[in-house]
């Protein structure tokens, strides 16, 4: 990793060699096994990878919200310098929702079906804050503007099932939103939103970051919404963070060759009634990693010596890649 | 299944197809109205003393759609305003409120007996969420076979090679038939929905955000192994998505909605150069592009309305940049505006 210069204030969140491990009655699923990334003040960090490459469990991870049979068993999480996986349940709580919120694909995780909208987000509002019941009611009211929705004063009087799915999530995002947090942990909160919505939203969290220095870490299959949103991306394989950049170059010369394969593979990047460029074979099990490199079966640059596992190595200023052949040939022309 | 009856050169590109043939599948003023939207949510709250009014949801409202014999139709939409509805409704696994459904040309309300239950057997349906949809109590092998059991395309004593061909196809080693769903990945998991829907000899495919949950690289093997099997199988596919880069791929024809209704369809070249509805430009213009790096996105303009109490007239009005009078209080018909473009609003008539 980068050293950070003397001068400049801690990251708001540092990831360094997390492993977060889930012991199953078939064996141990290395879910996380070391992912290492940094997001600085109002920086969105974009993470994108291959399904089940353990995203989900990074950002839960990160929440302190991973339950049994799972665990962090390695590594730490400096948030603004406080390793997050010190801390005890007391503390944690007091950070989440606060300081640290995090927005789900369901937002029915978020939201409690008997209460009203408003009763909802005041509450959250005066749970870390004291401020007057009026002065929250307002907070919440902009906060539902935020989001787009319509007449926020009417809305704040309805359930949450007076909402279609998508207007559900936004007000989840609006909740997160609440306490202008330091840093929002978003798992695919737009997945299901058309794009006029999720171009709403999106705008919304770019005006948070910009204005209040919030960090954002942004999980996606998405890599047009990264493209537009990030300012670095981290790339996920198997339980490790397999390659670590800025957005644009990233996308423009991944160095990894699953990155390379993924970006490959977006249908706008393909002749429209072809096939779609694919990667090679599957998917391996965490259960049952092969011995080096994990993508080395998929990987048409394997050679011999990726039976050893490589290390996140800084190829470049600020380009970080797992890998000991990597795609430095296509950064020189790009 | 026989391939030797379709002379139709089997290609992957774009096809045109006439408007005179009988579609395969053709709706006619479908609607669909949900009484009661009480979801758990609801009932919860209502359980809990809240008051609770059940609504009326337009779900889908005077539909009419088709899809001819071979072709790929993309269904596009907001968020709730219908997709998964008519989805269910075309596949004949949800009856419609009014309106008609046609299967091959003949009224599926009149089909009877043999002939209903192969009619439906044709039309198969793959969802979004592959785990949500697997019996997680049952074997893969099970899983895939039990239908084509029970329909007689299969016996006891052929089950398992049928099985096995069936898991090959959609790309599934037949070693693992006797592990359950929980025991597959996302991607595979998609590959048994295939595999199950592929097993009854479907002539029709709705798939409903099959690949929304997958990263892009098994999305591509996923929608890759769609279009091989349109090719080797000679289906035909109503292809619900969120994603316009997917849509634009690989259908020939793309329909859009906005609560309830059908406001735009149009060939895919056609919809992506010339859109012609505002509520289908505004889709367009927020399509991210990968080569956009750090963009500035846009806000929604004026009013999201909710699909529980649509806006009068021209149900886009709210939101709408050219909305005038006549629009908030007639509702805009489906019209042709050039060959094979169908476009409902009212500005078409002012010019
Ligand atoms: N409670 C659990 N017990 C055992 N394994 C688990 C548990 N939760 C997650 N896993 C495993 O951890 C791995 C990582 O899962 P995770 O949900 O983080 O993936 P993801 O990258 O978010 O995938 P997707 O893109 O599909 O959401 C998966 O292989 C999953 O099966
Ligand atoms: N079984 C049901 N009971 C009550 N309301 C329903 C039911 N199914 C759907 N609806 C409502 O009908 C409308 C259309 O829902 P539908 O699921 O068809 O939308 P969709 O376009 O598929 O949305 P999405 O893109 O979110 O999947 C929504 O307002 C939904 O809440
Ligand atoms: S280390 Fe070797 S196998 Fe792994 S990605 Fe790099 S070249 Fe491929
Ligand atoms: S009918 Fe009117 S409101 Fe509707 S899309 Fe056309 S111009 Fe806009
Ligand atoms: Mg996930
Ligand atoms: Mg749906």
């Amino acid at each position: 990793m980068a050293e950070p210069s003397p001068h400049s204030a801690p990251p708001t969140l540092e990831v360094r060699n997390l492993q977060t491990h889930f012991f199953t009655r078939a064996g141990v699923v290395r879910a996380v096994d070391d992912v290492s990334f940094t997001i600085g003040r109002g920086k969105v960090l974009g993470l994108v990878g291959e399904s089940g490459s353990g995203k989900t469990v990074t950002g839960f991870s990160i929440m302190g919200l991973v339950d049994p049979p799972g665990r962090i068993v390695g590594g730490s999480i400096l948030f603004q310098g406080r390793d997050l996986a010190k801390l005890s349940e007391e503390e944690m709580r007091h950070l989440r929702g606060n300081r640290i919120a995090m927005i789900f694909q369901d937002p029915m995780m978020t939201l409690n079906p008997v209460l009203r909208i408003d009763t909802q987000m005041i509450e959250t509002v005066q749970a870390h804050e004291k401020v007057s019941e009026e002065e929250a009611r307002g907070r919440a009211r902009d906060a539902l503007g935020m989001v787009g929705i319509p007449s926020p004063d009417e809305r704040l009087k309805s359930y949450p099932h007076q909402f279609s799915g998508g207007m559900r999530q936004r007000v989840a995002i609006a909740i997160a939103l609440l306490h202008r947090p330091d840093l929002i942990v978003a798992d695919e909160p737009t997945t299901a939103l058309d794009v006029t919505i999720q171009g709403q939203i999106l705008a919304e969290v770019q005006k948070l970051c910009a204005t209040t220095g919030t960090a954002m870490l942004w999980i996606t299959h998405d890599l047009s919404v990264v493209a537009g949103l990030a300012d670095d991306i981290a790339v996920m394989y198997a339980g490790r963070v397999v390659e670590f950049g800025d957005v644009g170059e990233v996308l423009d010369a991944p160095l990894h060759p699953y990155t390379h394969g993924l970006i490959g593979s977006v249908p706008s990047r393909n002749k429209r009634g072809e096939p779609l460029r694919q990667i090679p074979g599957m998917t391996p099990s965490l259960l049952k990693l092969p011995e080096g490199c994990s993508f080395r079966a998929r990987c048409p640059r394997a050679q011999e010596d990726c039976l050893v596992m490589p290390a996140l190595h800084d190829w470049l200023p600020g380009r970080l890649a797992r890998c000991h052949h990597p795609h430095l040939d296509e950064v020189a022309t790009a | 299944m026989s391939q030797a009856q379709m002379p139709m050169q089997a290609t992957n590109a774009p096809r045109s197809f006439s408007d005179t043939e009988t579609p395969m599948v053709e709706l006619r003023g479908v609607s669909r109205r949900f009484a009661k939207k009480l979801d758990i949510a609801a009932k919860l709250a209502r359980r809990l003393g809240a008051s609770v009014r059940e609504e009326i949801v337009h779900a889908v409202d005077r539909v009419d759609l088709r899809v001819r014999k071979g072709e790929v139709v993309g269904l596009v939409g907001e968020s709730g305003c219908g997709k998964s509805t008519l989805g269910r409704i075309v596949a004949g696994i949800l009856p419609q409120s009014e309106g008609e459904v046609f299967w091959n040309g003949e009224n599926v309300a009149a089909m009877q007996g043999e002939a209903a239950k192969i009619g439906k057997l044709r039309r198969q349906m793959i969802f979004q969420d592959p785990y949500a949809s697997l019996n997680p109590r049952m074997r893969v092998a099970d899983i895939v076979g039990e239908a084509p059991l029970v329909h007689g395309l299969t016996t006891r004593g052929k089950f398992d090679g049928y099985v096995d061909e069936q898991m090959r196809r959609a790309g599934l080693d037949p070693a693992f038939k006797r592990r359950y769903p929980h025991q597959f990945s996302g991607g595979q998991r998609q590959r048994i929905g295939i595999a199950r829907a592929l097993a009854v000899a479907p002539e029709f495919i709705v798939c409903d955000e099959a690949v929304a949950a997958l990263d892009v690289s098994i999305q591509a093997q996923i929608l890759n192994l769609f279009m091989q099997l349109r090719k080797d199988l000679d289906l035909t596919y109503l292809f619900i998505s969120h994603d316009l880069g997917v849509v634009e791929h690989l259908s020939d024809r793309v329909v859009i909605m906005y609560l309830g209704r059908v406001v735009e369809e149009a060939p895919t070249e056609r919809v992506f150069a010339a859109a012609n509805h505002p509520y289908t430009q505004s889709l367009l213009n927020s399509v991210p592009r990968i080569g956009n790096r750090k963009r500035a996105f846009t806000t929604v303009k004026g009013e999201i309305p909710s699909p529980l109490n649509p806006p009068p007239g021209c149900h886009f009005h709210p939101r709408c940049p050219h909305a005038f009078e006549r629009c908030r209080v007639e509702v805009p018909v489906l019209r042709e505006i050039a060959p094979g473009q169908r476009s409902a609003c009212h500005l078409n008539d002012a010019a």
